[in-house]
């Protein structure tokens, strides 16, 4: 088993190409800053691609529509709790995590009590929330409290807090997965349910856990994400739909399930903001880079599907 | 088998009717040839774009890029087509033949499609991007004629459907092209120990929903004269939502056009029936997604009893 078997290191090879052609054109300048920024909007990308991982690992048709919409409510709720006064940064942070299990349990007793496909459970879902969201933001837009602002925006060591945080997350989930036997309960259920149920593994249990976590996931998202920005938006979470699904593949997971990979969730994030500041800086208009990072996630899927068959 | 198909049928039908009862009875006005148009006005592009879904589905793949090719095929419509109508038939034709490559690919390389068409949305976008930076486009005259004109007895909103249904319906459920097809979904396996190629079946189905999701754009602008890039982004979760609600699956290929038809018609009369509730729009598209819930529910009761008896 070399090094470049891991499925990991693909994508960590495409952020670190991507950085150097854009370094390339300015002349090595603004390295530091690149990074940095990379780095900060790199963890909004790498929390939920987590969560989604999680998800994916549970099996075929497994994934949560319902990101966007947690995340927004999340936020939205945590602000208006919060009301900009300062020293509210913590209740704020369990109002959203609040939300963010409330919604993925709602979640889970759509799949499990009404046997729906989870694309359907969390799509459906997702529309209730979103209208929740719209409902008790009514257009405001509240400022996170002063601390809190300070905080998301602010770094430690050089590196942004939001990015430590997103570290932080990622050990967790890889001490989880690698290290525990919850971790190979999810992986032995998203292999084979049938036979991981024979085995004695508590499955349902398994699923509930993981939908509830990646609800809280992308509430943390949202709620760094709105403090970040300096208000929670009502479309703030439309990109991360398919940008958290885009890291899970890219970062070498398998899409039917049963084997992750927390590393290239990693890379994969830092890839696509990185992929998409290279063709700014190239001069691309919205349209070519749009095209150009569609262009970029398939030719990657075809990738790694020759890979695999080969090996 | 012929019987679990109109079982699978009567749960829309029955939704539907149950919805556009209760919209008379909230609003008796709208029980007339001009308050049916308007109630249905928006269902023939989603109806389309439902039907597309549906190839793909059948298929046991999904389809997210759908709203933005929908939104592109509109751009191309309200612009190209208008002005220089050969070479405007000419991209739709190219988009409807990638769409059919795309399927081809997606087998042959035995690509997971959600994440190709995911992939692929980026792409639609862009290009929509490309030909609309602004919103703006006019809709050719004569497809504008044909979205609006008035058919003696019933509306052209309700004709459409009606037509839509039937044309797909003898296409999937009757002919033997369409047998094959579900089959696909059924045992891919099965269609090809049986000598069927299916890497041109999964094209077939991919470019049947490119030429469906082309139509949806086209119908689309008809409705509201011009285009913008991100005109049906929400027709990618309103799709999968109304094939499901139409008594589709998600896997083995059991579909059915009908319904498909069907619950796209409840999902925009879900909407409009909400405002004559003077429900507050914040509401609606949450109302969606509890009457998809509701629906998804009535079925789980429904199949319990079936497997019951």
């Amino acid at each position: 088993m070399t090094i470049l078997a891991k499925p990991w290191l693909w994508s960590w090879l495409a952020a670190a190409a991507a950085f150097a052609l854009i370094l390339g054109l300015t002349g090595g300048r603004g390295a530091g800053e690149l990074a940095y920024a990379a780095l900060s909007f790199g963890a909004f990308a790498a929390i939920v691609g987590l969560g989604q991982m999680l998800v994916i690992t549970l099996g075929p048709g497994n994934v949560d529509l319902s990101i966007p919409a947690t995340m927004t409510l999340a936020a939205t709720l945590a602000l208006k709790a919060m009301g900009g006064e300062p020293g509210t940064a913590f209740a704020g942070l369990a109002i959203a995590l609040g939300v963010g299990a409330a919604a993925g349990i709602a979640n889970y007793a759509l799949i499990f009590l009404l046997r729906l496909p989870p694309i359907i459970a969390t799509l459906a879902a997702s529309l209730v929330y979103q209208s929740l969201a719209i409902w008790s933001n009514r257009g405001l837009r509240i400022k996170p409290p002063e601390g809190l602002a300070d905080f998301a925006t602010g770094r430690f060591l050089g590196m942004p807090n939001v990015a430590w945080v997103g570290l932080a997350l990622a050990i967790a989930v890889w001490v989880l997965l690698e290290r525990a036997v919850a971790g190979r309960w999810l992986l032995a259920t998203g292999q084979n349910l049938r036979a991981a149920r024979l085995a004695g593994v508590p499955v349902e249990l398994v699923r509930a856990c993981t939908y509830v976590a990646v609800a809280m996931f992308a509430a943390l998202t949202g709620y760094l994400l709105a403090s970040f920005s300096g208000g929670a938006a009502l479309n703030m979470g439309a990109e991360y739909l398919l940008m958290s699904i885009a890291v899970v593949v890219i970062g070498g997971s398998s899409i039917a399930g049963g084997n992750s990979n927390v590393p290239g969730v990693w890379g994969a994030a830092l890839f696509m903001f990185l992929v998409v500041s290279m063709l700014n800086s190239y001069g691309a208009g919205a349209g070519a880079r749009n095209v150009l990072t569609g262009a970029i996630i398939i030719a990657i899927v075809i990738a790694a599907s020759t890979r695999r068959a080969r090996t | 088998m012929n019987i679990l198909l109109r079982h699978r049928i009567i749960l829309p039908v029955v939704s539907l009717a149950v919805l556009l009862a209760a919209t008379f009875y909230m609003q008796p006005r709208a029980m007339s040839y001009f308050g049916l148009n308007l109630l249905f006005n928006l269902a023939v592009p989603i109806a389309l774009a439902t039907i597309a879904q549906m190839m793909i589905i059948m298929v046991n793949d999904i389809d997210l890029s759908l709203g933005t090719f929908v939104s592109l095929a509109a751009c191309v419509t309200a612009t190209f087509l208008n002005d220089a109508p050969i070479l405007g038939l000419a991209i739709l034709l190219a988009l409807i033949l990638s769409y059919a490559l795309l399927g081809a690919m997606i087998h042959a390389f035995e690509l997971p499609a959600i994440v190709v068409t995911l992939g692929m949305s980026f792409v639609w976008g862009g290009l929509a991007l490309f030909i609309l930076p602004l919103p703006g486009g006019v809709s050719p005259g004569w497809l504008r004629a044909l979205m609006t004109v008035k058919p003696p007895f019933a509306p052209m909103a309700v004709v459409a459907p009606i037509i839509i249904a039937a044309v797909t319906h003898l296409l999937i459920v009757r002919s033997g092209i369409g047998t094959v097809l579900r089959g696909v979904g059924g045992n891919a396996r099965s269609v090809q120990r049986a000598g069927w190629p299916v890497i041109w079946l999964k094209a077939l189905a991919y470019g049947l929903a490119g030429l469906f999701g082309v139509l949806a754009g086209m119908a689309l602008v008809g409705l509201t004269t011009s285009a913008d890039a991100n005109i049906a982004l929400r027709y990618t979760l309103l799709s999968i939502a109304g094939v499901i609600l139409g008594g589709g699956e998600f896997t083995g290929g059991k579909v059915s056009p009908a319904g498909a038809v069907i619950g796209a018609l409840t999902l925009t009369l879900a909407a409009s029936f909400l405002s004559f509730m003077r429900l507050s729009p914040d509401w609606q598209i949450g109302a969606q997604g509890a009457i998809l819930i509701l629906v998804l529910t009535a079925r789980l009761i429904f199949s319990r009893k079936g497997a019951g008896t």
